[in-house]
């Protein structure tokens, strides 16, 4: 009896979990894909009900010079960022995991502090640290802030691929001949290489989608992408916004994804390769 | 096939420099002092290892001679040439790991030819020392294959491979077997010998199991608490070990306290601690204490031809077959280990049993652990019966 009473409780407990899970997910993405499928709407006003199929305000904001030119300021900025923050973000993380150094643990705290505090008051205090030493908000000191917010992620996510990088590989190509710099080029960055990419486009997206923190940073006049759909949604909800919305989300979510098919479709034909060439 | 058909030359090395020469060198790590005032000359063309207890010092020497590790006084020579300040990559020595270290995303081919590619042999060349090694290795025809496409034992062979085809001045092996399983741990050691016969390259091995070194080294140094204990052929460190830790690390010999009783010259009659008395060829003073180092291997038990004997109760008994490894309470306290070949009933368990050693096969240490050195003439005969009882032959 008692077993049957808990097989039902059970049964409950599992079909609760599972009513749950799909309110989080609809929650989750039901406005997502509202935005998406309101974008292909023919009507005037960016809500429901759908009255027709139409590419109309894809073609309205091509024609919004706002908009162009906030995308391209937006993906520069992106572009820059994930380049530089890469290369710091490697630099860093090898540190980080091969040497022993003075202050170590400073540094790691120092570099993931960003990730840490809150957008907001990271904004702020830039802005206040750009004013007392008389400063102009200029676009150099925007990418700058975004290299501070993306740079913890991609030092986590490299130094998480370097310590399973065992320290033998380096030792066995220097015992062998290679430089240091040689082994690192040739043994350890091969190793590193999908953390590598996974940083670099992440750096990419936060940069790209980073709303608060630019709100502060922007120099006058300029415009990101988010910053435009915000100034946009004050005048009033166009289905512009739709439209402008699918494409941010095509942006964040293709890139990485593409990036990543990339990546693995390469290593794939290098193995190919290297099969063939018996 | 050039490089098969050298031929081994230990014998030769005697009249070049050393291969490897180490000068009262020290390391430490901040306070703690791995190794202290070592000095060593390895013969081209010979097989040393270093064998001792994990943290003796031995994997620490090895990589300083690779220039992984600092030394902190004294130096180094490899071919007659100071590298302490040679960084590691100029060195010119092979490398093997215990875990291999091949490099997960080259293949077979790439991995063996990464040292080559860094000395400048034009590429036919490559490829043709790279089939050479291979060949060697036993393991022709996987150029193209992964590191992860094979077992561990063809792993270490292709690590193997990658550390000797541009014929280093010196091959340097840290414990290679030990993350091998028992038969390939067998099959690998006689390969690694015969591929360093074959290659006449000198070879220093790091172990801390005692049959490896005694059945692959020319010479073995024993190492413990960053020292030396002892370095000579395995027969002599296992036959006559100077150290009672050497005595106890190579084959857990016997180790019986005692004190001399009475000395005649020639024989001296030692009291043991455990209430019974043993007679050994060496003259001692009356009264001083020694301890008496029997091998398990050289104790009969039951029916006794000669020698020395002693009487106990056999406290376990493991049947092996050939032979049967016995615990046997002396009185006292003292517990001996006996490995005898059967011959007749094996003792049972409660069974009291006489056992005997020929005075030859014992070695005496002082007090401070060091061996007493017997008798010039007692010397010879020691030797001579050391030959016939070699532990390779159990």
């Amino acid at each position: 009896m008692t077993a049957r009473r808990g097989n039902t409780e059970g049964r409950l407990a599992w079909r609760m979990t599972g009513i749950i899970t799909l309110c989080v997910y609809i929650f989750l993405f039901a406005p997502i894909v509202a935005t998406v499928v309101l974008s292909f709407n023919d009507s005037m006003f960016g809500g429901f009900p759908m009255t027709g199929f139409s590419f109309r305000w894809y073609a309205k904001l091509w024609e919004n010079e706002q908009v162009l030119a906030a995308f391209q300021t937006s993906l520069w900025i992106a572009l820059v960022t994930a380049t530089v923050t890469t290369a710091i973000g490697l630099v860093t993380a090898f540190a980080l995991v091969r040497f022993e150094f003075a202050g170590k643990e400073l540094l790691s705290t120092l570099v993931i502090l960003p990730a840490l505090v809150p957008e907001t008051i990271l904004g702020v205090g830039l802005l206040v640290a750009i004013k007392a030493v008389d400063q102009p908000r200029t676009l150099p000191l925007l990418v700058l802030g975004h290299i501070l917010l993306a740079l913890p992620y991609v030092v986590l996510i490299v130094q998480a691929r370097m310590v399973g990088i065992r320290r033998i590989y380096d030792e066995a190509a220097l015992s062998l001949g290679a430089t240091r710099l040689q082994s690192f080029r040739e043994i350890t960055l091969p190793l590193l290489i999908p953390a590598v990419v996974a940083g670099a486009l992440l750096a990419f997206t936060i940069s790209f989608d980073n709303t608060s923190a630019s709100l502060f940073w922007r120099p006058a006049g300029v415009e990101t992408m988010p910053t435009q759909i915000l100034s946009m949604l004050k005048i009033s909800i166009s289905p512009e916004i739709n439209a402008l919305g699918t494409v941010m989300i095509l942006v964040t979510v293709g890139i990485p994804l593409v990036g990543g098919i990339v990546l693995q479709s390469l290593s794939r034909m290098k193995r190919r390769d290297q099969q063939r060439e018996t | 096939m050039a490089d098969t058909n050298q031929t081994p030359r230990p014998e030769t090395a005697g009249e070049t420099r050393p291969a490897v020469e180490f000068r009262d060198i020290s390391i430490a790590y901040g306070s703690f002092v791995a190794v202290r005032d070592f000095s060593l000359a390895i013969a081209k063309g010979s097989f040393v290892t270093l064998l001792g207890p994990s943290g003796c010092g031995k994997t620490t020497i090895l990589r300083s001679i690779a220039g992984l590790v600092d030394i902190s006084a004294g130096q180094i020579s490899i071919g007659g040439k100071r590298v302490d300040d040679v960084p590691i990559y100029k060195r010119n020595i092979g490398l093997v790991f215990q875990s291999y270290a091949l490099f997960p995303h080259k293949n077979v081919f790439d991995n063996v030819a990464f040292g080559l590619k860094y000395r400048n042999v034009p590429k036919p060349e490559i490829a043709r020392k790279v089939a050479q090694a291979l060949e060697m290795v036993r393991l022709p025809g996987s150029e193209r294959k992964l590191p992860s496409q094979l077992s561990g034992g063809q792993q270490q062979r292709i690590a193997l491979a990658r550390a000797i085809v541009f014929e280093p001045e010196v091959l340097l092996l840290d414990e290679p077997l030990s993350a091998l399983d028992a038969n390939m741990r067998e099959e690998m050691r006689v390969e690694i010998k015969k591929i360093q016969k074959a290659t006449g390259i000198t070879a220093i091995f790091v172990t801390h199991d005692q049959e490896e070194a005694l059945s692959m080294s020319d010479q073995i140094v024993v190492m413990n608490a960053g020292r030396m204990e002892q370095i000579g052929s395995p027969e002599q460190v296992y036959e006559a070990p100077a150290t009672g830790f050497v005595a106890d690390f190579l084959g857990k010999a016997n180790m019986l306290p005692g004190i001399v009783s009475s000395s005649d010259g020639a024989r001296t009659t030692i009291a043991l601690a455990a209430g019974q008395t043993v007679s050994v060829a060496a003259a001692l003073p009356p009264g001083r204490a020694v301890t008496v180092v029997v091998r398990p291997q050289k104790l009969s038990v039951g029916a006794v031809p000669s020698g020395n004997r002693l009487t106990g109760r056999v406290v376990s008994t493991s049947y092996l077959g050939g032979n049967a490894i016995y615990e046997i309470d002396i009185g006292g306290g003292t517990t001996i280990r006996a490995n005898t070949q059967i011959s007749g009933p094996v003792a049972a368990e409660g069974q009291t049993v006489e056992l005997a050693f020929d005075a030859a096969a014992c070695v005496l240490l002082d007090e401070h652990g060091q061996r007493i050195p017997v008798l010039p003439g007692r010397q010879s005969n020691a030797k001579t019966s050391s030959a016939s009882t070699s532990p390779r032959q159990q």
